[in-house]
């Protein structure tokens, strides 16, 4: 049981004090520093604990140098939840799978498509009524410009 | 540095790799706008209309380095030549991804222009050919970009060794084909590297411009090989110390440090670690303002110009604790300058922007970009906006009076009497003008301003 003031405040560990004990076995009270870290039933003093806040950065781009942001325009991927005018995130570092919705190089244009790719057939998919699909032949090889990993959509 | 290069025989062979990006500023617009692959595509410099990159195609039709505008436009109808304007803040942030994917294949990375990175290999085991190719491909698919990639013992090897990679990929027969795209000069046998000299021209090599190359070519050495059996002092003392350390270099004795290097023909790059980290906003201000007067200083030795700056500061990657902060940003000038304080200007403006206090800085640089002989470009009389060296009032009072001189003529003697230089030569006869805008035919900036990025057709 510890008495005292004491912060929980955690600090990198070259600011420690060296050999900061707390409630030592005697029952001696022990001078406590604010940086001290408490080392009694709180969590792991091996955790680094620099707490930042969340960074939409870090935690949605996985590749920096190879992710762009581009704009949705048009209304063919409305069935896959991307309506015209939404931002996407767009990785050129993730290997397409099937089924992923990506942008593709298609007669010298960037569109957006979902990705079909089974059994030796491949295809570029719209998601919606009247949208016809892109076909992937020798002649037109299939270009992913890049995947798709999150859609952004402005709410107000 | 000496020290290491002393001891290179001693401690294990280093060996440097040139990597840069093909056509730079058309890839980088290529990238965005697959439509331009395979066009004659030039890129246009923002002040003056002089053709800074062309694309194979712009090249095979004929369109030389720095070519203005006005000689080329007719190539638009008769081929489909594409111009667009120069997208510095673009190619910048472009060229920062670039860098940063390029620097993942070797212990140690140098960017030392706007598209051109050095690597250094020591006590890299494995296939150095087969890390060029997977470089090459990584950065395609990432980036979207095509690169060269050149490996010799030393500096001016490896950039030699770019330049033959792109040859034999571009010009079929120049060079054997197994050299295409990534091509290691320190793997080639006496005779072959011989061979290989003996086809090549002094020009290619780095540091050797038009006039030392007129004068080694009159002294009767036309080709690398015929180069690099002459005798080291007699060149030293004939031309300069620089030049013998090409030679050494090219004998695959390393003994140049990128200070002492050639600039390269298109940028000039100042830039230095910290001896301890900067964490303040003067402190860094201090750095780059230092950067950047150098910089100016040998623009003005060389008697060129620069018509954009790009400047970066950045943490330490290797202090994984440090929070990483590696901003940096290409400035386009209204003009082409060599003066320190438009440069000085520029650059601390944009630190101001980007400095964010609590990191630990370890290091900044600034590079002038697209240069050009001081005095060839057409000077627009900037008369219409605030030039950028608003340090004194006189550029704008001079400014101010000239606008003047020129409505007072324009009424007294009719509309255009007096146009400004650029417009009457550009327009050639009477036709009207030619070179109007300096954004005319710039693509958005999709990497920098959310209101300019790429629109994917859904």
């Amino acid at each position: 049981m510890l008495c005292g003031a004491y912060t929980v405040r955690m600090s990198s560990p070259e600011s420690l004090p060296n050999g900061a004990q707390v409630g030592s076995a005697s029952g001696a009270s022990t001078r406590l520093s604010s940086r001290t870290r408490v080392a009694a039933g709180f969590g792991s003093p091996a955790e680094d604990a620099t707490v930042h806040r969340i960074d939409l950065n870090e935690a949605l781009i996985d590749h920096p140098d190879a992710t762009f942001i581009a704009r949705a325009d048009g209304d063919a991927m409305r069935g896959a939840g991307i309506d015209s005018g939404d931002v996407l995130l767009v990785d050129r570092a993730r290997t397409p799978m099937h089924g992923n919705l990506v942008l593709a190089v298609v007669h010298g244009e960037i569109i957006c498509r979902r990705l079909y790719s089974l059994n030796g057939q491949t295809r570029l998919d719209a998601a919606s009524i009247g949208a016809s699909s892109v076909q992937i032949t020798e002649e037109a090889p299939l270009e992913v410009w890049g995947v798709v990993t999150h859609i952004i959509k402005h709410t107000v | 540095m000496g020290r290491r290069y002393a001891h290179h025989q001693a401690y294990g062979v280093v060996v440097f790799a040139l990597v840069d990006a093909n056509n730079a500023y058309v890839s980088f617009e290529r990238c965005f706008r697959p439509e331009l692959r395979g066009r004659p595509i030039v890129v246009l410099s923002s002040n003056d209309g002089a053709c800074i990159a062309r694309s194979d195609e712009a090249k095979a039709l004929g369109v030389g380095m720095a070519q203005p505008w006005f000689e080329v436009r007719h190539l638009a109808r008769s081929a489909g030549l594409v111009a667009l304007s120069a997208n510095m803040e673009l190619y910048g942030e472009m060229s920062s991804r670039l860098m940063s994917v390029i620097s993942r294949f070797a212990p140690v990375a140098v960017p030392y222009s706007i598209d051109e990175c050095f690597l250094e290999f020591e006590g890299v085991s494995g296939d150095l050919v087969s890390i060029g190719r997977a470089l090459r491909e990584t950065v395609l698919r990432e980036i979207g970009v095509p690169t060269s990639v050149g490996f010799g013992p030393t500096k001016t090897l490896a950039k030699l060794a770019n330049h033959i990679a792109k040859s034999a990929a571009r010009k079929p027969g120049s060079y054997p084909t197994a050299l295409s795209h990534v091509c290691h000069l320190g793997l080639m046998s006496a005779t072959e590297l011989d061979g290989t000299f003996g086809a090549t021209d002094i020009g290619e090599v780095w540091g050797i411009g038009r006039r030392i190359s007129a004068r080694l070519q009159a002294g009767g050495v036309r080709t690398v090989r015929q180069f690099v059996r002459s005798d080291p002092a007699t060149i030293r003392r004939n031309y300069s110390v620089v030049l013998e350390k090409t030679l050494l270099e090219l004998r695959g004795i390393p003994c140049m440090t990128l200070d002492e290097a050639p600039a390269p023909r298109q940028q000039i790059m100042v830039s230095r670690s910290f001896g301890t980290a900067v964490t303040t906003l003067d402190g860094i201000i201090e750095a780059v303002s230092e950067f950047a007067s150098r910089g100016a200083e040998k623009l003005r030795q060389q008697g060129s110009v620069a018509d954009a700056v790009t400047l970066f500061f950045t943490t330490s990657p290797f202090r994984t604790k440090d929070a990483q902060h590696s901003p940096s940003v290409t400035i386009a000038l209204s003009q082409a300058t060599s003066d320190t304080r438009v440069i000085v200007g520029a650059s601390v403006a944009a630190v101001r922007r980007l400095y964010r206090p609590g990191y630990r800085y370890a290091k900044a640089g600034v590079m002038m970009v697209n240069l050009r002989p001081a005095g060839s470009e057409q000077v627009p009389l900037d008369l219409f906006s605030q030039t950028q060296s608003a340090s004194n009032g006189q550029d704008e009072v001079r400014g101010g009076r000239l606008m003047e001189a020129m409505d007072l003529l324009n009424q007294r003697f009719g509309r255009d009497a007096v146009r400004l230089g650029s417009q009457a030569v550009a327009s050639g006869a009477a036709s009207g003008h030619v070179w109007s805008g300096k954004q005319d035919r710039r693509s958005p900036r999709y990497t920098t301003r959310l209101d300019e990025i790429l629109r994917v057709r859904c």
